[in-house]
């Protein structure tokens, strides 16, 4: 008889669950994820960083750790930190790899195991956010995921959309996904949505405006508010650098902080 | 005449993109008819199967790969000089099924997106990789949001900065093609999501004169390409 205890698992000790998910690729999912971090960092918190995006693994480098190893502990794999204040740990296959362009070339079946495993083996210790990054649509990895949770009771899901129709068109098929596996939506974040010309100040909607505004209005979901394009943030990135200390007069900031405060307010309005 | 094959099940983006939004497809004795957005360019997608905006396609690989197998086999695709075969980002159960069912018909290569930032290079080099992999030959790389200039002021802006070169020095380093850049024109996702050809709509833009060198280059590959498998017949 096997009893599966989640408080004796170990995410025991971590407090809340979120989920990042699009239905479209390349609209600054793992920006965000990386950005929340950093943001609920910088309000004291301790936040981990689960990367299931297994073809594609972003976020180490947005660390600047993508050089890491992982080490195995007596409960499982050690996750990697990003410096010495221990504030912020992340799991990815891209610690995995033998070289930095191995590429996974897995089916389903064998996605999911590893899926299984990086939510069951990584001793997280204490949490007080883990932020779990996905690829974008709504298979194996979104399945496996969300199964391999479902004991632990996830907050819920943020989804990031562009503000144009095409972006928008997928990711209300991502809504559907949550409603049909019980995930709760946290709210929508339209990211890349303008560009202020840092020599004119002329702003250009580039992608269009509005669109992920109009879907969580449509939805019924929390909107979480619009992300301009911001070159120091995609050069922060680049440098895995931490944009939320380092940049605080730049133009995404205050939206990126912003989200990262609702989130906190609404897990305080939970526990009251 | 050319065939728009997407196979992004998930995220099915084609439809809208070709002002297709809400099309059916049909049935005939021949099989599953494409649905045409001119005589010669006929277009088929999981969106034309979906009946509500909203319909999330919740699959495993394997539900996935039998669908692509149908586009396959029952498209009635007629006569055609192009196929082009949309994906999803990554390295996985689509990418794997469509190499592998058109491995006898003999695929000419694949067109490899990238943009500048070393974020996106990393992925992108995963995908070279693959393809070196699977046996899949390289057209080339693109760099796509490759930069944009002010409307107002036309000082251009690395909005996704090429830190590390960008694809033109990662092409040079891997021995692939590279076969030139698209800046970024907030014209290109309007008429996307309107539906219209962005070369008609725009033919000023500079982005226009790189898609046409861009298409010119991949046509050009495809004839020699075309050649050298005659000879050898």
């Amino acid at each position: 008889l096997l009893l599966f205890l989640p408080e004796r698992s170990n995410l025991a000790g971590v407090r809340h669950i979120l989920l990042v998910l699009s239905g479209k690729g390349g609209v600054g999912k793992s920006t965000i994820s990386t950005e929340l971090a950093l943001s609920l960092r910088h309000s004291g918190k301790k936040v981990g960083i689960l990367d299931v995006d297994l073809c594609g693994p972003s976020i180490p480098r947005m660390f600047r750790v993508q050089d890491n190893d992982v080490h195995q502990c007596d409960s499982g794999w050690v996750p990697v930190f990003v410096d010495q204040d221990k504030s912020i740990s992340l799991m990815s296959i891209g610690f995995l790899l033998e070289k930095p362009d191995d590429a996974v070339v897995w089916r389903g079946p064998k996605k999911n195991a590893l899926i299984k495993q990086f939510v069951a083996d990584v001793a997280w210790g204490d949490l007080d956010f883990l932020i779990v990054d996905t690829p974008p649509g709504t298979s194996d990895e979104h399945i496996s995921t969300v199964e391999a949770l479902r004991p632990y009771k996830p907050l819920g899901a943020i989804l990031v959309t562009t503000p144009q129709a095409v972006s928008v068109g997928d990711v209300r098929r991502e809504l559907t996904f949550c409603k049909k596996t019980g995930l709760r939506v946290l709210g929508i974040v339209e990211n890349m949505s303008g560009f202020v010309c840092p020599h004119c100040s002329e702003c250009t909607n580039i992608f269009s405006k509005g669109g992920g505004e109009e879907l969580a209005k449509h939805a019924g979901v929390p909107f979480l508010g619009s992300v301009p394009l911001d070159p120091q943030l995609s050069q922060s990135l680049e440098e895995g650098r931490d944009f939320i200390q380092e940049f605080p007069k730049s133009s995404a900031f205050p939206a990126l902080t912003h989200i990262a405060q609702q989130i906190l307010d609404g897990t305080l309005q939970q526990s009251s | 005449q050319v065939a728009l094959l997407d196979i992004d099940i998930c995220g099915p983006s084609i439809p809208k993109m070709m002002g297709l939004e809400g099309e059916q497809v049909h049935q005939s004795g021949s099989g599953w008819s494409p649905v045409y957005v001119e005589e010669n360019l006929g277009v088929m997608s999981v969106g034309f199967l979906l009946s509500s905006p909203d319909d999330a396609v919740i699959w495993r690989g394997p539900k996935k790969n039998g669908l692509i197998k149908q586009f396959l086999r029952d498209v009635d695709w007629g006569e055609i000089d192009y196929l082009i075969v949309d994906t999803p980002p990554g390295t996985s159960d689509e990418h794997l099924s469509i190499v592998q069912y058109l491995s006898a018909a003999h695929i000419d290569g694949a067109v490899i997106i990238t943009t500048p930032q070393e974020v996106s290079l990393q992925d992108v080099r995963k995908e070279i990789n693959f393809c070196h992999k699977v046996k899949l030959p390289i057209i080339g790389v693109v760099e796509n949001m490759s930069g944009f200039i002010c409307p107002k002021c036309k000082n251009e802006s690395q909005i996704f900065p090429p830190t590390t070169g960008g694809a033109e020095k990662m092409c040079q380093n891997l021995n692939v093609s590279f076969l030139g850049k698209v800046p970024l024109d907030p014209q290109i996702g309007k008429s996307c999501d309107k539906g219209q050809s962005f070369l008609s709509e725009a033919p000023e833009s500079p982005a226009t004169s790189s898609y046409r060198n861009i298409i010119q280059r991949i046509q050009e590959y495809c004839d020699q390409h075309h050649f050298q498998e005659e000879k050898i017949i």
